[in-house]
């Protein structure tokens, strides 16, 4: 890998202004996010396919677009999951070609949120921080609490403390400090940013939020590289905050600007759960006013966040590229992911059922036609989220360890070979 | 008076000050005041149009203005304002 660090200074979206690599989030005088900024004419000269290529498959093979100062220091295994071609669910939905970017299976902690710390903890550890954080709805919270365990450093997690019990667990396990607050995301994300002020700690989405978001670029990287170097025609995503949408767009307008694709017409569409929808319903109205959901209600807790940060972003890469935003209730969201279960063999959290529910919506009208071809990701794993289908796919037939009983059960389903 | 909780980047033009009261008995007054005693906080807030700026959360006590009545928002002496900005998701 190249030493050099092409990653130059903290600039703010809104009004442009250029902040140094610090621990700092905000545009002092706006308020708008501050986001990472590299010298792309330097990079254009190093960063070929072939460079990539002969990298290992992890996420930091496109070291060059994310911004730290040296090399990675945690989670350097994370990334480079499948991108699954999907006949069957292909066939279920009647479309053309459909693709599975499969994040359940990230390493470690089975959600697309490893990407995002391990950019987050490779940047806090260069900033001397000791104490690790961040406020989540349960992935985020998995993969600080392993990837901080492994890397020594101290952390804290701050939940909604009604949590499915995998995501709880999945935290606990790895000897952190869990923090389960009495209200929805909204208020856990409110308290955190208060906290980072005081206590000085490395708050992955808050105070290390800019390196943090840029992690999720290479969720798009790999699309773009597993197809073959192109895009994909169309991409659906959830959304929570908005932000994995917003920088899988980034991702594939930096691969076109830096030649590492072809140009060519690319369509990003968003999935919410219809219990809380402020983006979707924002951009159904024709607006990008997000108006906040005070109480979320749905069982896709990973994606309750009723403020979300990203949103107006989110509408205008939706926008911009002729997408659609769908949103669908908790029963569309389990036979979703009995969908997806059945016809790709890919267990994926409530979240994963969103996207495959919505995407059927958007195939039958017609935003995403049927001779196309899309890209789903699916960004954690359903062992997480057992709770969403516990008594929805039925039960085991229990009998007796006996011939006579498995041949009576089976009888009317199967035949004997000859 | 109610008391406002001033987030960390905007205390540098607070004196470092993390709570401040005010007299006002709105949300806009209470900006209109924070910005005579503060010179360029109301700026930081408010767009040029004078609405809450885009990536700006005003609650009093636990209640987003958006859900109350925004800048007409009213106030209570007991009232406690905080000022936060929005951040991302989990």
């Amino acid at each position: 890998m190249s030493k050099k660090t092409y990653f130059s200074n903290l600039k703010c979206r809104e009004c442009g202004r250029l902040y140094e690599k610090e621990a700092i989030h905000i545009c002092e005088f706006d308020f708008g996010p501050l986001e990472a900024a590299y010298e792309y004419e330097a990079i254009r000269e190093v960063l070929t396919r072939e460079l990539i290529e002969s990298r290992p498959q992890t996420m930091w093979r496109y070291r060059e677009l994310l911004p730290i100062d040296g090399e990675p220091t945690v989670g350097t295994q994370v990334g480079f999951t499948p991108l699954v071609k999907a006949d069957r669910l292909a066939k279920a939905l009647g479309i053309r070609e459909l693709w599975i970017k499969n994040d359940t299976v990230n390493y470690p902690t089975l959600s697309f949120k490893d990407r995002v710390v391990s950019v987050a903890l490779s940047r806090a550890k260069e900033l001397g921080f000791e104490v690790v954080a961040c406020a989540s709805t349960g992935n985020l919270a998995n993969s600080v609490a392993a990837n901080a365990a492994n890397a020594g450093l101290k952390s804290y997690v701050l939940i909604p403390s009604n949590l499915e019990q995998g995501k709880v667990l999945g935290s606990l396990v790895y000897g952190t400090n869990v923090i389960g607050i009495k209200g929805p995301y909204d208020q856990v994300n409110r308290l955190c940013s208060e906290i980072a002020g005081k206590y000085g700690w490395g708050f992955v989405n808050v105070n290390l939020r800019p390196y943090y978001a840029e992690g999720s670029k290479t969720m798009g990287f790999e699309i773009a590289e597993q197809l073959g170097w192109r895009l994909p025609r169309h991409t659906v995503a959830c959304m929570a905050s908005g932000s994995l949408l917003t920088k899988i767009h980034k991702a594939y307008k930096e691969f076109i600007n830096l030649g590492l694709v072809e140009k060519s017409e690319f369509t990003i569409h968003g999935a919410q759960a219809s219990g809380c929808s402020p983006i979707s319903a924002a951009f159904k109205r024709g607006t990008d006013m997000v108006k906040p959901v005070q109480d979320p209600q749905t069982i896709v807790k990973s994606l309750a966040i009723g403020t979300p940060a990203d949103g107006y972003y989110a509408i205008h890469s939706m926008r911009e590229t002729g997408g659609s935003a769908e949103d669908c209730t908790d029963d569309e969201v389990v036979e979703g992911i009995k969908l997806l279960a059945e016809t790709t063999g890919i267990f994926a959290e409530t979240a994963g059922g969103v996207t495959v529910a919505c995407t059927r919506k958007l195939i039958e009208t017609g935003k995403i036609p049927r001779d196309e071809s899309a890209v789903l990701c699916i960004t954690g794993h359903g062992l997480k989220t057992q709770e969403a289908i516990i008594g929805k796919v039925g039960e085991p037939r229990v009998i007796g360890a006996s011939l006579r009983e498995f041949e009576a059960l089976v009888a009317d389903e199967v035949t004997l070979k000859s | 008076m109610p008391t406002i909780r001033i987030p960390t980047p905007l205390r540098k033009l607070t004196n470092n000050e993390e709570v401040v009261t005010s007299t006002g008995t709105t949300i806009g007054a209470v900006l209109e005041e924070l910005n005579t005693t503060y010179p360029g906080l109301g700026e930081r807030i408010l767009d040029e149009q004078g609405a809450i700026r885009r990536f700006v959360n005003i609650f009093v006590n636990d209640e987003d203005v958006r859900f109350l009545q925004e800048k007409e928002t009213p106030l209570k002496e007991s009232d406690e304002v905080s000022i936060v900005p929005a951040i991302a998701g989990g």
